[in-house]
């Protein structure tokens, strides 16, 4: 058994001195991958290496490899619980939900009044733990993915609301005025000008938006869920004590999470190309 | 005295703003004409109007008092007729789109066709002597080459009149030598009255065919001289007798403004 | 204050729209009822029936602030039907997680900015932490925390302070990093050592980025005690009271808990709110 906590702490220093040589490196964009994954690799070596050598119970803490097992032998599984959750529950939810606010930032744009009483109101909402609505909306949508998308839609409301006002207020004074030198009426200002200046804030939303569209999906599904999908898995896997199962499902959330986030990352990319966050 | 025809006109005019301090008198009585053809400078120290001024004639701030018109219209009518180029202190070109693009947006604002844009943004780029950078973003740019964008996006359109507050202050002595004297050929070359806002004496006095001193508390015209250099000026003419003269004068106009507080 | 009176009016607008939505969600029972008993309802009896029906769809305001009267104030605290009981639950185990991740999360923050090795060996912990959904996973933590012993409190509170220490790292690393160059040259030709740097130049100029991260912090905090108190069968808490309305159909306690919820919520934020306005007064940052 010693072996196998030897192995860990070697692991763990091979790890850290590949990962502290990369951080020497001049930056590029492999080191900058490569730093991740290293890192990620060490940590299943450690807990591989911890979880044996200790002898942790595997029904408390399974190894990786046993994930590893577990995971190929359950795909279709998975594949039904990810799109289930992910797909209906959260994609669907994460679209009308940021496009909804995307809109009524438009709409309150024209009215300060308006503004001037939602921003406060909406950031205390955002802090709201919109998560206890769940039991509501099964009783408004009934078990299926319509409840979780629904739910979705109230989390990522708000803070994609405040991002995208934020952004709309964000040309200067001084540009504005240009714009009035040019005659350019309401809407050449806001197409030209204001919603060009908005995007890295609206991006700012759109990927808060991903982590709680994913989260928000899941944990709704605790609340009462058809015979699928990942909260409900997760939740019955903890009650028959099939960790190995929940850790399954956690790998999925956590790929699809990432994933998510990363192409919103990406367009964010290419379209805000100009933003000095960008540049460096 | 010239007799072409008064472009911008002002009578009696008066700006009081309403601020949290109270209220502040920034314009009082002024008086002026700009004939075609003009290079007018405005100087003073801080708070003398000047800039306010400017605004007034672009249509981005209202009088409170007094009139003033741009060929003989309303400053509303002159903005929503296109008469004249802003140019402000900052460049403020739009990162996300390249000099070229940038120089096309009032262009598409006023529906100008597309083939006729090309052409347009090809001969202001070439009046600026920034051929070439049509594809360059503006951050890839120096601040003295921004600021030329930023001109050349104002003559783009072809106004008469060119409205400039202080284009040159952010950038260093020896830019602003070079972009004084490029202007100095681009007004020769296409004949737009110019109003110049500056905080310098000696590019006031560089640029000007007439320069109006003014003085803060209430912001009022101290002093309207007419240049008598001639049109077509070397850099070298700062260092002779008639500019030290005029400059004196005009640093007369500004220290009699500041000895009223 | 200027927008005081916007805030009421979006706050009025949002009670008006509630009562309207409770009539048109509770219209359908209502006329099944009726239809039921050979009866056709007025409008004003269809709206009054809507305000008043036992399990609505949707309950209407003063429906609620009824339960949340008598919950709160007409139980007595200790008993288990009173929800000042099942808030306090709640929030004990938010705060406790609250306080924790708010101290790891300053001391990583101050070790991430003051050693190199820290930086990069524990930078990239804090941020692969996050991409774990510990909310998924809630129900198995405190499964397995009971298994080893640790029971009540604590498991609920470590979810709490998972989720709330990483805003607080990821602020204050901002924060403490936010003095520009010159004030940090500055600092050097006083021969300030890296200590006195950060006392009186880092920390100070962290403080609004603190205070930020906080109020994202204490709302996490809520959130994963409230998720964290549903495995283990529901017993007491605000996320149970949810979780047991939702079981045996009892809209009004679900949308008095939840009501009850955002008040807490409301009020941590609030205060933190208040102690950052405070706090930035005197130091001139306000």
């Amino acid at each position: 058994m010693m072996g196998w906590v030897l192995f860990a702490i070697v692991a763990w220093l091979v790890g850290l001195s590949i990962n502290v040589w990369l951080a020497r490196q001049k930056p590029s964009r492999w080191a900058a991958l490569a730093s991740p994954v290293v890192f990620g690799l060490t940590l299943i070596a450690v807990w591989e290496g911890v979880v044996r050598g200790f002898d942790i119970n595997q029904v408390l803490l399974p190894a990786p490899s046993v994930i590893a097992a577990r995971f190929a032998t359950s795909l279709d599984i998975l594949w039904v619980d990810f799109v289930q959750t992910v797909i209906k529950g959260a994609l669907s939810g994460y679209i009308i939900g940021c496009g909804a606010a995307f809109l009524t930032a438009l709409a309150i744009d024209r009215f300060p009044f308006l503004q001037r009483g939602l921003l406060p109101v909406g950031n205390f909402v955002a802090a709201l733990p919109i998560i206890g609505m769940a039991p509501i909306m099964v009783m408004w949508f009934g078990f299926g993915w319509q409840s979780k998308a629904a739910i979705v839609v109230v989390m990522v409301f708000f803070p994609m609301l405040v991002n995208t006002v934020q952004g709309l207020q964000a040309s200067d004074a001084m540009q504005r005025d240009l714009m009035r030198t040019y005659a350019a009426g309401y809407w050449r200002t806001l197409l030209k000008l204001r919603l060009p200046a908005a995007m890295p804030f609206v991006f700012n939303g759109l990927k808060i938006g991903t982590t709680l569209a994913l989260i928000g999906a899941i944990v709704a599904e605790f609340f009462g869920s058809p015979v699928l999908g990942m909260g409900f898995r997760i939740s019955t896997s903890v009650g028959q004590l099939a960790l190995d199962l929940v850790w399954a499902e956690i790998v999925v959330a956590a790929i699809a999470g990432s994933a998510f986030y990363g192409i919103m990352a990406l367009i964010e990319g290419r379209v805000t190309f100009w933003h000095p966050s960008q540049r460096n | 005295m010239n007799d072409s025809q008064s472009v911008i006109s002002a009578s009696n005019l008066d700006l009081t703003f309403q601020t949290n301090d109270g209220p502040v008198h920034a314009l009082k009585d002024v008086n002026l004409e700009i004939h075609k053809g003009d290079f007018v400078s405005f100087i003073g120290p801080s708070g003398c109007g000047k800039t306010t001024f400017l605004r007034v004639m672009a249509d981005l701030e209202q009088p409170t008092g007094g009139t003033v018109t741009i060929n003989g219209v309303s400053p509303e009518e002159a903005r929503k007729s296109r008469a004249y180029g802003y140019v402000f202190q900052a460049a403020g070109l739009y990162p996300w789109r390249t000099i070229g693009g940038n120089i096309r947006l009032p262009l598409e604002i006023m529906g100008i066709p597309r083939a006729e844009q090309a052409e347009r943004v090809q001969r202001v780029l070439e009046l600026v002597e920034l051929s070439g950078f049509e594809k360059k973003f503006p951050w890839q740019l120096s601040g003295g080459m921004q600021q030329r964008a930023s001109i050349a996006r104002a003559l783009s359109f072809d106004a008469d009149i060119l409205l400039m507050d202080e284009p040159f202050g952010a950038l260093d002595e020896i830019v602003r030598d070079h972009l004084n004297e490029q202007l100095l050929k681009l007004w020769a070359r296409t004949e737009k009255t110019i109003a110049f806002v500056t905080h310098s004496i000696p590019e006031a006095v560089y640029l000007s065919t007439k320069i109006v001193v003014m003085s803060p508390r209430p912001g009022r015209i101290a002093d309207v001289i007419e240049s008598p250099l001639p049109r077509e000026r070397p850099l070298e003419i700062r260092e002779t007798p008639e500019f030290l003269e005029i400059a004196h004068r005009v640093r007369e106009g500004l220290r009699a403004g500041h000895g009223d507080d | 204050m200027r927008n005081i009176i916007p805030v009421l009016t979006v706050v009025g607008l949002l009670i008006v729209v509630w009562y309207g939505a409770a009539v048109a969600l509770n219209a359908q029972w209502a006329r099944d009822v009726a239809a039921r008993a050979d009866k056709t309802l007025t409008f004003s009896e269809l709206v009054a029936d809507t305000w008043s029906q036992d399990k609505p769809k949707l309950p209407a305001p003063h429906q609620v602030g009824a339960e949340l009267w008598e919950t709160t104030v007409m139980k007595k605290v200790t008993s288990k039907r009173s929800l000042v009981y099942h808030t306090w639950v709640t929030f004990s185990a938010t705060f406790l997680g609250f306080v924790m991740g708010t101290a790891l999360g300053t001391l990583l923050a101050v070790g991430i900015v003051f050693n190199r090795t820290m930086d990069m060996s524990v930078m990239p912990w804090v941020i692969a932490s996050q991409t774990i959904p510990i909310l998924a996973i809630a129900p198995m933590i405190i499964v397995v925390l009971n298994a080893v012993g640790l029971s009540g409190l604590l498991p609920k509170a470590i979810i709490s302070m998972y989720l709330s220490f990483f805003p607080v790292v990821v602020g204050m690393v901002k924060g403490l990093r936010s003095p520009d160059q010159m004030q940090l040259d500055q600092m050097r030709t006083w021969s300030a050592s890296g200590w006195q740097t950060f006392w009186k130049l880092r920390l100070p100029s962290s403080m609004p980025y603190f205070f930020t991260s906080l109020k994202v912090g204490v709302a996490a905090s809520l959130v994963g005690a409230i998720v964290g108190e549903m495995p283990t069968g529901a017993v007491a808490g605000l996320g149970a009271r949810l979780l047991a309305g939702s079981y045996y159909g009892q809209t009004v306690q679900i949308w008095s808990a939840l009501l009850m919820a955002a008040a807490l919520a409301a009020v941590m934020v609030g205060l933190i709110g208040l102690i950052q306005r405070l706090t930035l007064k005197r130091m001139g940052m306000a």
